[in-house]
């Protein structure tokens, strides 16, 4: 990592599909180093925040700052990567990609960049599965591959949406040790989840969104019943035709 | 077999290349056919795109013909032409995925019948019927030096580019998600790709017509996968099986006066037929023979 990474900072960001808003007004601060997971109901944007951190939706109001680091250095791992699982290609070759930033479409992967991939595949406990096909994987090996390509990354900011979606305990125990690793490194993460229990053991930051930004800040703090309840009823009180930034009623009008 | 049968054929598969420049030039063809076609077929079959394949040889026919209007029955004209309206085809193929609801398949399929009706049209107005068939089915035996020049340049030319952007291709195929997040260029890769797809469909189409064209492509692409597990094999093997077909094909058209286009393209089709039955890569005959679950 070359000069140090500022935090990603979210200035009354507004994020959306067509024009049509998603995220409402969401300002804050990941801080550099920092652990956070985005938690909230189905469709409370939490992927649609992802991406637009990432660089990958127009900003429709408001601002993404983290000082002089493009997006594209980013590290994301998108949700049920759009992947073409029986693609003939070799784990080896997948977890080279994560060189992408240094070699492009153009040049060679060196001998020490094999190397590196060999030792981020054996992280992933995927060692002597190099010269595998993808296709031959199952759903937690695939997802190993990944997480051995985002280590390859060496990205100082790690985005991660739904990564233990449908993986085994024994999976996510091994990911989530590699989450805690990037965390001990330095790096910051953050991490769309949905299983609270695993949220308030293993991160010690919350951010709970529902279309808005409903808490923020150190998990036990965040996630309290009365928040909780409260995220659930602007998700529900959410209306897909809905074009303008209008706030729906708020939670003590629905829930009491 | 009789004697007389086999004479024939012997005669055919190799006197006939020795005694005729014709079907020499014509084997040259095949082999930069094979060569060329042989990559974009397998990354067409990759891609899940196999009918755009052919949706674009469709598309080629009015630019062909407007070519053939203009400067008659000339190569040049009419390859420029076939281009062009192929391009065409795509782009507004693309643009129409990009701007409205329909998906590329649909509008591909919309965009070529137009093309297709559209190349009927000015052929028959003004052509007549032995023209429009020569513009549909080609003829691999009247290749003269223009035409084996074209088509040893558009595969030169497609394996250079694919040289150059094979990685951002198998990585758009395999996950373009991960290219866009890396800084994106799939797009232009994708067109290039398209631009590559119509270019050999030109260089088919003298040979063997715009119909039979996409047939040499799409054939041994998808051959290859009932024998090969990594791209650089597919290729190897489409090339090779491709070129075959142009050589067997050749020598039944020649033995038996067959029209050279449907005979290279059946060979081909005798190719992975046969392949679907015995091809170890998801073949019928490997999946019933029993095999010991320790291999594995």
């Amino acid at each position: 990592m070359s000069s140090a990474f500022p935090g990603l900072r979210l200035t009354d960001l507004t994020l959306g599909y067509d024009r049509h808003p998603a995220v409402h007004h969401v300002s804050g601060t990941f801080e550099a180093g920092s652990l956070t997971a985005i938690v909230g109901p189905n469709g409370a944007g939490k992927s649609t925040l992802l991406k637009g951190i990432k660089g990958l939706l127009p900003v429709l109001g408001g601002r993404i700052d983290c000082g002089a680091w493009a997006s594209s250095a980013l590290a994301y791992l998108p949700q049920q990567a759009e992947i073409e699982h029986d693609f003939p290609i070799s784990v080896l070759d997948v977890v080279l990609l994560g060189h992408w930033q240094t070699i492009g479409m153009f040049r060679a992967a060196t001998r020490t960049m094999r190397q590196q991939a060999e030792d981020a595949l054996a992280a992933v406990g995927l060692a002597g599965f190099e010269r595998r096909p993808l296709a031959a994987l199952s759903v937690g090996q695939r997802q190993r591959v990944l997480f051995a390509r985002v280590l390859l990354q060496d990205s100082p900011v790690i985005l991660l949406d739904e990564p233990f979606n449908a993986l085994d305990a024994r999976t996510t125990a091994d990911l989530l040790a590699l989450v805690q690793r990037w965390h001990g490194e330095g790096r910051t993460v953050i991490a769309v989840l949905h299983d609270l229990e695993q949220v308030r053991q293993y991160f010690p930051r919350t951010l709970l969104l529902a279309r808005e930004v409903i808490g923020w800040g150190a998990t036990a703090e965040t996630l309290t019943r009365e928040a909780l309840l409260r995220a659930r009823a602007m998700g529900e009180a959410w209306s897909e035709t809905a074009s303008l930034c209008v706030r729906p009623p708020l939670a003590d009008e629905v829930a009491g | 077999m009789s004697g007389e049968l086999w004479t024939t054929l012997q005669d055919a598969a190799v006197g006939s290349f020795g005694d005729y420049a014709f079907m020499r030039r014509a084997l040259v063809a095949c082999l930069a056919l094979a060569i060329g076609c042989g990559p974009v077929g397998v990354f067409l079959v990759l891609r899940r795109m196999s009918l755009v394949g052919d949706a674009m040889s469709h598309a080629i026919l009015p630019g062909a013909a407007i070519g053939f209007l203009l400067g008659g029955l000339s190569l040049p004209a009419m390859s420029l032409g076939g281009f062009v309206a192929g391009l065409l085809v795509a782009l507004l193929a693309g643009l129409v995925a990009r701007m409205t609801r329909l998906r590329e398949d649909a509008s591909f399929a919309a965009f070529y019948l137009i093309s297709l009706a559209l190349g009927v049209l000015i052929v028959t107005l003004h052509g007549s019927t032995v023209d429009l068939m020569h513009v549909l089915f080609g003829t691999i035996l009247a290749v003269d030096d223009t035409a084996l020049l074209l088509v040893a340049g558009i595969s030169s030319l497609t394996v250079c580019v694919f040289a150059l952007m094979y990685r951002p291709l198998v990585v758009e195929c395999f996950d373009p998600g991960f290219l866009r997040a890396q800084g994106g260029g799939g797009g232009v890769i994708h067109l290039l790709f398209l631009a590559l797809v119509v270019l050999n469909l030109v260089a088919g189409f003298q040979a063997l017509g715009t119909l039979m064209a996409v047939g040499m492509m799409m054939l041994p692409a998808a051959t290859a996968r009932l024998w090969a597990r990594q791209v650089p094999g597919l290729i190897a093997v489409a090339m090779v099986i491709a070129f075959l077909s142009g050589y067997g094909g050749l020598v039944l058209s020649f033995a038996w006066n067959l029209p050279s286009g449907p005979a290279i393209v059946l060979m081909a089709g005798v190719f992975y037929l046969i392949s679907l039955l015995v091809g170890p890569v998801g073949g019928v005959l490997p999946r019933l023979l029993p095999r010991s679950h320790l291999e594995a």
